[in-house]
């Protein structure tokens, strides 16, 4: 009985000391030194916030670089994502992460992968099946993957170029500018932010919403 | 490249739990240490308030009993606020109450360091909830921690006591993890990830669309979640979110922190022996198979998926479908194998879509459970398949088989083989059941051998209270919330009691003296054969099931 | 130890008996007590069930009744081999109690009653506490004390020494054993046995394996088989529906042979014939092992117990060396010392005689055939002969010899002193020979180590068993004893209370003790001790206390007892890493057999490359049968066993039984599946 006593009340101070002053001193101290990063890292256009520069976006204008698969849609969505249908269901029911967790057996995968590629092979005329980098055609895991191999943001040129009007030269540039290498030159990939790429993109034609 | 980034990473571990292994000894020894003016006061409080008498050793059912308890009244009390979450506050985004026996899983799971998540956490917990479990990512791991320390002091120690739950307990935690949690924290809010108390954001984005922007208290929950051995991630998709793991730097500090603790109570082990080749041979064999796992996973990833091959998508990059690109191939592999050897469960990139072999590597590490393992749970295992080696070398020598000085008998054996027989009894049996049930086997997402991978690999997760998922299955539903809740349950507690028991009826046993008759445990000898057993017993068992589910899928992939 | 290694293990009427066993033993009541060997058996009445009625489970394969009957059949077989392995051991030891069996033929026994009165009465009716005489040509109907008397008895049906023993009242030789026959004069005996448990009774219920009790080691190690019984058992149930979901038909009597196949059979079948075996391999060396813990616990002993005299020394001080004193040769000491010895008949004259004769010292005894032998005396402390001319010629100890001499005036060499004070520190005793008034020099009596124990107490100490020699020598002398002998440590000065305080000394220290002993007064010690070997020749007390005895009352028998435990323990450990590192191979036979049907691709793990599916269960299944009866010779005989150390030993197994245990199996079962393959062709069995 005693002993049932203690379990009590060390279960409580522990509740207390791990379940609120840690978590809620963490947050007072981020906030003070680390204000942006605690917030979101939320990434600015013109002043405005835009989006995070740690999550991507789902993005289909052809002006702009296009990022991996995401199973959510990146949590990107329109007002008419959010009107219920006949079944009561909206396209967009709130933010999730993760992929559709596709085995390699699953024929869904091959399948959306061969119409994806078809899609992006009538967008990118001149490209070869092959050439396209595997990264652009697979689902992330988390389904908010913000970059791209610079492979991928590379392929993407041509059409950006001739949507834009931006010359080739330029948006290699770009591409370049954004291109992030290996930590200490070992660890990760190389990687290119597709919503800072396509943020600078935006600067260049001016847009403004 | 990859090999480079993968080894790299291992070393970093196995370096770290030097130091690490020094100052977990200790911590369980009491030995003077420099923390102490500060700690010593902090715990001298928590006791005082608590009731704890520290000098009060405990036998092994008075340690049992006071750990079962503990963890009994903090289920009890998560239980209940799960159910309450949306009347406690701290819920900015107005999360309803948790469905009954989805709590009563989620209450299990976080207890017994499962983490395993049935819910996600973006649309399932409030932020108050989120910080909840943060406490019992502390507690959780900490009473393995201590039922490790208690078991070291019984087969090694003279006395008949094991400790004091309470005061391991508390020492785990204000010591070892909170600290350490504190530091990791703040590099991972440095590096980008959230902590805050403020809602979700909504943001209107450059092509005029809105995006949902989700928040939270994330760092804290993070840097504990992956030290301890938790893994329940804050957000759904785990460490593959980019705001739990946004950069290369925090994957690192991710899978080294994922295995520093286990792999240092090894090293701890052997200060408390006083035999540092001991611990050596256990450290060997725990990493062969920890980089075996490794290596076969990222050699299964690298090279792609043959069925894409086919469509034609080059597969140059390796297998990338469920895999961030920020983390390479390797490093993902390197999570993998990390995360199920060390029963940590978080993940950076989703298992489902592994490669079959990869998958079957997660698997056999969540089976064997002996590859550094759980945080003192799974140094447990290894210690009772070394008992078991033992018995078998033992008799080989033509001596009644003894380890670390202390005779093995049929009371020791008994208790080894009850533990040991557990797992592939609460792993085989349900899958099979589910398999043939039909509202169960259609929660399955994936068509073929894969589907039986996905229920064979959430029941092994469970009962190696690992906590990563195939995650396509859908596994909330109340035959799954009950079922996996149970097997948690059994799968943490029963061994850890039977090992106790193990421990309590070593302490008073009477040190054999060495002579050159004893058969020595600390050689290669003894590592080679310790591997063959774990393979033997330990795989083997899994063979017909992992033939018809990862090795079948892999076989017919083309 | 090697004759009766060389002896076949078996022969014609073991053999037939125990065939006729393997069948009696199949009732479940029994073979529940083995139980790996029970599910096996289990699984026959399955599959046999299943040849009648192949269509219980609506198995669609072509001809699955003839496939059932063959699988059904193997299973039988399987069981069988183990019950037979278990009958020959049984046979073995039953075929030893037969021939003691004959000397408890139903005797007469003459009762004394309180009068002194002899009753005849049936020798089975003798009472504990009964006092019986028995007479030249009586068997003694049961154990017991001599209370009077003196008589020679022959022990040759429980010891088969033929030689009588003399067995004397109140002495250290008073206890008789029941069947043994007196073969002169008379002895009352005191009865101290109840009717049916006498020495003989347990001795023949021992080797019978009747009164057979599993051993510490041996249920821990039951326990490990039935656990990964256990296991496989779950994996089983668990493939059915596995299969059943991914389209996989597995017949069941397939997975019942894979269930036979994995849990570890080998070692199930042979582990209590391994008992037995080892009980036997005691029995007969002709050392009676009280229980099997006793054996096994023999192979734990860390310290060894040993008395100086009679196990490591002959106990007689034996002429080693005749040493001059002034100005005389050691021809002239060696003739004086052997005429002063032709009639002395004490084991020390007679090693004088033997010595003189090796160093070719010559004289004609008829000579001195009529001289006065002077016998020796606590008093006097000299023996001799008084010769027809008067001269005394005397050996004895120092002083007394000295004073000898002085009394007659004589001079006493400078150098004596320096001769006998050397062969004291030396541990060897000085007896001086003189003739009248002249000292010629000195004998030098040496306690003798037998033949052999140096190298023995050498190997002891490579399997890391310490000795402690106990002796109520003084400690110089022990201590050259123990130097020359080569034991570790040694108790001088040492009487029985004090080898109780050595053994619970050791005890104490974690060690594991044995002592062997034979008077009462060490009956005390050797129950302290963890493994006490008693002389069948001493007394009931120390036979009682002791928990085995060795019939040829040999002491260092000791030392083969702790071998042959060792060697039961280590044949128990091969066998069941054989049969574990077995299923590795099995495995590779079976998984891909059952599934390439449907799916194809996994004739990749088919390594061996067997013909069919049904080709490949069925090889392994014969093979995991007959490795049985291919075994029974290592577990009868035990595996060999070289005192060396344990990593050497573990490695050496672990190659033999470990890698063996992996390899062996992939060449059986393809050697099997290459000759069975074209049988089942012939069979439509494909």
């Amino acid at each position: 009985m005693k002993t049932f006593l203690r379990a009590i009340i060390i279960s409580l101070v522990f509740i207390i000391l791990c379940g609120l002053i840690y978590p809620l001193g963490m947050t007072g101290i981020s906030q003070l030194f680390f204000n942006k990063q605690a917030n979101g890292s939320i990434a600015k256009y013109n002043g405005k916030p835009v989006g995070s520069e740690l999550l991507g976006q789902a993005f289909t204008d052809m002006r702009f670089f296009h990022g991996r698969v995401s199973a959510n849609n990146y949590n990107t969505y329109t007002k008419a994502d959010k009107i219920p249908d006949k079944n009561g269901k909206t396209a967009y029911d709130g933010v999730s992460s993760g992929s559709a967790n596709l085995a390699p057996s699953n024929p869904d995968l091959a399948e959306r992968v061969e119409n994806d590629m078809d899609a992006f092979l009538k967008l990118h005329p001149g490209v070869k099946k092959d050439e396209i980098p595997t990264d652009l055609l697979t689902s992330s895991g988390s389904g908010l993957d913000p970059d791209i191999s610079p492979e991928a943001a590379k392929i993407q040129i041509p059409a950006i170029s001739q949507a834009t009007g931006i010359s080739l030269v330029q948006l290699e540039k770009i591409v370049v500018h954004n291109t992030k290498g290996r930590t200490l030159g070992i660890f990760g990939e190389p990687r290119v932010n597709v919503l800072e790429t396509n943020m600078e993109i935006a600067k260049l034609l001016n847009i403004t919403f | 490249m990859g090999i480079l980034q993968i080894v790299i990473i291992l070393l970093l571990i196995f370096v770290l739990s030097i130091p690490v292994g020094k100052y977990i000894y200790k911590i369980i020894s009491g030995e003077r240490c420099f923390v102490d003016p500060v700690m010593n006061r902090v715990d001298n409080l928590i006791y005082k308030i608590s009731g704890i008498k520290k000098e009060q050793e405990m036998n092994w059912k008075q340690y049992a009993v006071a750990l079962v308890l503990t963890n009994l009244v903090l289920t009890v009390i998560l239980f209940a606020i799960l159910r309450l979450q949306n009347l406690l506050g701290l819920n900015p985004n107005g999360i309803g109450p948790m469905e009954q026996s989805l709590s009563f899983n989620t209450a299990i799971s976080f207890i017994t360091n499962t983490n395993f998540q049935s819910y996600s956490g973006e649309s399932g917990a409030s932020y108050f909830v989120q910080m909840i479990l943060t406490c019992f990512m502390f507690v959780a791991p900490a009473t393995g921690l201590a039922a490790a320390a208690a078991f070291l002091r019984g087969i090694i120690g003279k006395s008949k006591s094991l400790g004091n739950f309470f005061v391991d307990l508390t020492r785990f935690i204000t010591r070892l993890l909170l600290p350490v949690s504190i530091v990791l924290a703040l590099v991972l809010v440095f590096q980008g990830v959230p902590q805050t108390l403020s809602h979700n954001q909504t943001v209107a984005t450059i092509e005029g669309k809105m995006q949902d922007i989700p928040l939270g208290p994330v760092a804290s929950l993070e840097a504990v979640k992956n030290l301890a051995s938790n893994g329940g991630g804050f957000y759904g998709a785990n460490s593959a979110h980019p705001f739990e793991n946004p950069t290369p730097l925090t994957n690192i500090i991710t899978i080294i922190s994922l295995g520093l603790i286990a792999t240092a109570t090894v090293v701890a082990f052997g200060h408390m022996l006083k035999n540092k080749k001991q611990a050596w041979v256990l450290f060997g064999v725990a990493a062969f198979l920890l980089v075996l796992s490794v290596g076969v996973t990222y050699y299964s990833e690298s090279k792609g998926n043959p069925v894409l091959e086919r469509v034609g998508l080059n597969q140059s990059m390796g297998n990338m479908e469920g895999k961030e690109l920020r983390f390479s191939v390797a490093e993902s592999s390197l999570f993998t194998g990390a995360t199920t050897a060390y029963q940590v469960g978080a993940v950076n990139s989703m298992h489902d879509s592994l490669t079959p072999a990869g998958g079957m590597m997660a698997m056999w590490n969540m089976m064997l459970q002996t590859a550094f393992g759980g945080k003192g749970t799974g140094f447990i295992y290894l210690l009772m398949f070394a008992i078991l080696t033992v018995f078998l070398c033992g008799l080989m020598v033509g001596r009644t088989p003894e380890f670390l000085g202390k005779k093995i008998e049929g009371r020791e054996i008994k208790m080894v083989a009850i533990a040991i027989l557990l797992h592939p009894l609460l792993i085989l049996i349900p899958t099979a059941i589910s398999l043939i049930t039909p509202g169960a086997a259609a929660s399955t997402s994936n068509p073929g051998f894969h589907g039986l991978s996905q229920i064979l690999y959430n029941f092994t997760s469970a009962s190696a209270n690992n906590g990563s998922a195939f995650a396509g299955m859908m596994t909330n539903t109340v035959y799954y919330n009950v079922l996996i809740g149970i097997i948690m349950l059994v799968a943490r507690y029963l061994p850890i009691i039977a090992m106790l028991a193990v421990a309590g009826s070593m302490a008073s046993k009477k040190p054999v003296p060495e002579s050159i008759g004893t058969f020595r445990t600390d050689n290669t000898i003894f590592a080679v054969t310790l591997l063959g057993v774990i393979i033997i017993v330990g795989a083997l068992t899994f063979f017909p099931a992992l033939a018809l589910g990862p090795i079948a899928e892999q076989l017919t992939l083309r | 130890m090697s004759k009766h290694e060389k002896k076949s293990f078996i022969n014609k009427e073991i053999m037939l008996k125990a065939i006729k066993d393997s069948f009696v033993k199949l009732n479940p009541k029994y073979m529940i007590k083995n139980p790996v060997m029970f599910v096996v058996e289990i699984g026959f009445l399955i599959t046999l069930f299943l040849t009648f009625l192949p269509n219980t489970f609506k198995e669609q394969d072509t001809n699955i009744q003839l496939y059932n009957a063959i699988v059904s059949a193997i299973l039988f077989i399987t069981v069988l081999f183990a019950n037979f392995a278990e009958a020959v051991a049984e046979g073995r030891g039953k075929a030893q109690a037969e021939s003691l069996k004959k000397t408890r033929k139903d005797t007469k026994a003459k009762l004394l009653d309180k009068n002194g009165n002899i009753k005849i009465i049936n020798a089975s009716d003798v009472k504990k506490g009964d006092i019986v005489l028995a007479e030249m040509g009586d068997i003694i109907p049961n154990d017991g004390e001599v209370v009077e008397g003196l008589a020679f008895v022959d022990e040759s049906a429980i010891t088969g020494e033929s030689a009588p023993v003399l067995k004397q009242a109140g002495s250290d030789f008073n206890s008789v054993t029941g069947g043994t026959k007196v073969k002169s004069d008379w002895l009352k005996i005191k009865i101290t046995a109840v009717p049916g448990e006498s020495f003989l009774d347990r001795m023949i219920n021992l080797v019978e394996g009747a009164s057979r009790q599993k051993t510490p080691n041996e249920i821990a190690l039951t326990m490990v088989l039935v656990s990964l019984t256990m296991i496989f058992l779950i994996v089983i149930v668990a493939l059915y529906p596995m299969a059943q979901y991914s389209h996989v038909k597995i017949p069941v009597s397939t997975l019942i042979a894979l269930l036979v196949c994995l849990i570890p059979t080998t070692i199930g079948g042979l582990l209590s014939a391994i008992g037995i075996a080892g009980m036997d391999r005691v029995t007969r060396f002709n050392v009676i092992a009280m229980s099997g813990k006793a054996v096994e616990a023999c192979g734990d002993v860390d310290t060894m117990i040993l008395d100086k005299t009679g196990t490591i020394t002959f106990g007689n001080r034996l002429a080693a060396d005749f040493i001059p004193v002034g100005k005389n040769s050691m021809e002239i000491v060696g003739r004086f010392a052997l005429i002063s010895s032709l009639k002395d008949d004490t084991p020390e004259g007679k090693s004088v005689i033997e010595l003189a004769k090796k160093l070719n010292i010559e004289i004609k005894p008829e000579e001195y055939e009529n001289n006065k032998y002077i016998e020796f005396s606590s008093q006097s402390r000299m023996s001799g002969i008084n010769l027809p001319n008067g001269v005394q010629i005397r050996k004895g100890a120092s002083d007394s010899i000295r004073k000898f001499v002085l009394e007659q005036g004589g001079t006493v060499p400078n150098d004596l002193e320096g001769v006998t004070a050397k062969i004291s520190r030396a541990g060897g005793t000085p007896l001086v020979v003189c003739a009248d008034k002249e000292i010629f020099g000195v004998i030098y009596l040496k306690d003798t180590i037998k033949p052999g124990l140096v190298e023995r107490f050498a190997r002891l100490r490579q399997i890391g068993i310490k000795t402690i020699m106990c002796t109520g020598d003084n400690p110089l002398t022990a201590e050259t004893i123990a130097r020359e002998a080569g034991v570790d440590e040694f108790v001088a000065e040492c009487k029985p209370e004090d080898k109780i305080d050595v053994i619970k000394r050791e005890q104490a220290a974690g060690r594991l003790v044995a002592m062997t002993g034979d008077g009462t007064n060490d009956a005390p010690a050797l129950a302290q001790a963890d493994v006490g070997l008693a002389m069948n020749s001493g007394t009931q007390a120390a036979k009682e206390a002791a928990n085995m005895v060795d019939l040829d009352s040999d002491p260092t028998k000791i030392i083969e007892a702790v071998e042959i435990g060792k060697q039961l323990l280590i044949t128990r450990g091969s066998l069941t890493t054989f049969s574990i590192a077995n299923d590795v191979a099995k495995y590779f036979a079976i998984i891909p057999a059952i599934f390439t049907l449907a799916i194809p691709q996994m004739k990749l793990l088919n390594i061996m490359g067997l013909a069919s599916p049904k080709s490949a269960i069925l090889s392994a299944l014969i093979f995991n049968a007959i490795i049985i009866p291919l075994l029974i010779p290592i577990a009868m005989r035990g595996v060999k066993y070289k005192p060396m150390s344990a990593k050497a030993i573990l490695a050496r197994n672990m190659a033999i039984y470990g890698l063996g245990g992996v390899i062996v199996p992939f060449v059986g079962i393809k050697l099997i599946d290459l000759g069975l393959n074209p049988l089942l062709k012939v069979l439509n069995l494909v």
